[in-house]
């Protein structure tokens, strides 16, 4: 019983806040002024759970299992939910329905974290959908919006469609060996070319979850149809937990065939990147535009992916770690002058600097950060992906993805350029942050210089490896 | 008189499977497309089904995977009906043609 406590403490803490949220929904009510920060210590709180106590263990058979690293990784999701409750806040309050929202964010980061520790395809596909599901209902949150609706409806579809197509791979897996236990399918090689078929299948769901490219189709619009809360956690946290558990299914379950699946790795990630980062060019609306750029951040995680278990394992854990910072930076500063103004173009931010330095600021930074240039942890981050990458000694293939590299610092920085040089008769007005967003973006700018520079923190993940 | 064996199953599955497929991509009410959805969902459950009475008679996982996707296929069902009543309040329609709001 003190094992169950122990080894689920971070899934526990989670239910614990959902059904807090529900007893104070059903009860009198609370005003949304005094809600949110109690919401906010709470998801602290479960972050800092993961840091003690940490022990290796399974529970239900071997349906879920976890040790120090998958304790990290859900400590990394936490913290980006707490992050988003953060940079949201101005948003959250004067929504009707926080305490619903908080449910489902919560609900879906309840499933990301059951993901991450799955040890079994009944578990891995339960998971999915409770991570999957509430997202949706996420994304239609703004009522009478057209396109809220209408990127929710995109989204519960063709997360249905692939979910659809990951059960039968994994019926076609469990029909040919008989088992659906990782534990037991990690002693199978991928041999028969039903096997090859049920593993494409089975590829194929993690296309559409992480947007790799042929079944990048939804992300656009569902990243501009959605309130911004949850399109930045639709980019960050659930792309995270999806790319944690495709590595341990790669090389934990299937890594007897990495002949199977290597070259479809390499010619997805280098598609990823190059459409990605062709469509990012042409983009106007700032959603849209990192929509794109996040595909063509995922397909630099897969160059990571391909190189091998442990440098896959280490690069891509620190590399979402300094994504999340990144990535939420720019989507609180998005969040806060579209709150603020209703503009989010990118012609909107041209001279943002004159009016709004700390912004402009925090910007700068966070697009730095995402392209890679050296004193922020962006740089880090991309060289952990490309030397991780590299130790299956394909180098063509790591010249495309630096050649990748060049081309995004070109649509990251034409934001930057707007909001720095570009002249601007109608600029937006000086904005009033609220403390608690202005909390977050420091926290972010703090964590983009920092995780970089602290070269205790990539030890730390190689050492939980 | 003959009695069906596992490739016949597995025929009229994947058979579903495919018009499933076919259903999503060629038709444009978007209540039609949820239930080329659910065919996919039910000729996995065949599939499933069939494999642990011909093939796996001893390990049950495939009946206990069934059940669970039928639960989660529902639940899933539920929040793409709301949302498509939600889309029918914000659009005056459910054909997937009028959602082109955004593009490329």
């Amino acid at each position: 019983m003190s094992d169950l406590l122990i080894i689920m403490k971070q899934e526990l803490m989670v239910i614990v806040i959902i059904f807090f949220l529900l007893f104070v929904k059903l009860g009198k009510g609370m005003k949304n002024e005094t809600l949110l920060p109690l919401i906010q210590i709470l998801l602290l709180l479960q972050f800092i759970a993961g840091f003690f106590f940490n022990q290796t263990g399974q529970l239900f058979g071997d349906m879920f299992y976890t040790n120090g690293l998958i304790a990290f990784e859900k400590a990394i999701l936490s913290f980006g939910v707490y992050l988003i409750s953060l940079l949201s806040s101005d948003w959250l309050k004067q929504s009707k329905h926080m305490p619903e929202y908080f449910m489902l964010m919560l609900a879906a980061l309840l499933g990301m974290d059951l993901l991450i520790s799955s040890g079994n395809l009944l578990m891995f596909y339960l998971a999915l959908e409770l991570a999957t599901i509430p997202i949706a209902a996420m994304a239609n949150f703004d009522l009478e919006k057209k396109q809220s609706s209408e990127g929710a409806m995109k989204f519960i579809l063709s997360a249905a469609f692939s979910s659809g197509i990951l059960l039968f791979g994994i019926s076609l897996i469990y029909g040919i060996t008989g088992t659906i236990s990782f534990a037991a399918l990690s002693h199978q090689a991928v041999n028969s070319t039903l096997l090859i078929l049920a593993f494409v299948f089975f590829f194929t769901a993690f296309g559409f979850k992480m947007s790799i490219v042929p079944f990048h189709l939804w992300t656009a619009d569902v990243y501009q149809g959605s309130p911004i809360a949850t399109t930045s956690f639709l980019s960050v946290i659930s792309k995270g937990s999806v790319a944690f558990i495709f590595i341990t299914i790669l090389y934990k379950v299937f890594g007897q065939s990495e002949t199977v699946w290597y070259w479809m790795l390499v010619v997805l990630s280098v598609a990823t990147m190059l459409i990605g980062n062709l469509f990012a060019l042409r983009q106007q609306n700032i959603k849209r535009f990192l929509a794109f750029s996040s595909i063509a951040q995922v397909g630099f995680i897969l160059v990571a992916i391909s190189g091998g278990y442990v440098v896959a394992t280490s690069a891509v854990v620190y590399f979402i770690l300094i994504y999340i910072f990144s990535n939420l930076a720019v989507f609180g500063v998005a969040e806060v002058i579209t709150n603020a103004t209703g503009r989010e173009t990118i012609n909107d931010y041209k001279g943002l600097y004159r009016t709004n330095p700390f912004l402009s600021w925090i910007m700068a930074l966070a697009m730095f950060s995402l392209a890679g240039i050296p004193p922020t942890a962006g740089f880090f981050g991309k060289l952990m992906l490309l030397t991780a990458g590299s130790n299956s000694g394909n180098f063509w293939f790591i010249l495309i993805a630096g050649l990748n590299m060049v081309i995004s610092l070109y649509y990251y920085l034409i934001v930057v350029r707007a909001i720095f040089m570009d002249k601007n008769e109608n600029p937006i007005a000086p904005i009033k942050i609220s403390v608690m967003a202005k909390y977050g973006m420091i926290l972010c700018a703090a964590g983009i210089i920092l995780v970089g520079l602290i070269g205790k923190i990539y030890e730390y993940i190689q050492s939980l490896i | 008189m003959m009695t069906p064996g596992l490739e016949h199953i597995l025929f009229i599955s994947f058979a579903l499977f495919f018009i499933g497929i076919y259903g999503f991509f060629t038709r444009r009410n978007l209540i039609t497309m949820l239930m080329s959805i659910e065919l996919i969902l039910n000729s996995v459950n065949l599939n499933f089904i069939a494999f642990n009475k011909y093939v796996w008679p001893d390990k049950m996982d495939g009946l206990f995977f069934t059940l669970f996707v039928i639960a989660i296929a529902a639940a899933e069902a539920a929040v793409a009906i709301a949302i498509i009543i939600n889309l029918y309040r914000t659009h005056r329609s459910i054909d997937v043609e009028n959602t082109e709001d955004m593009k490329f």
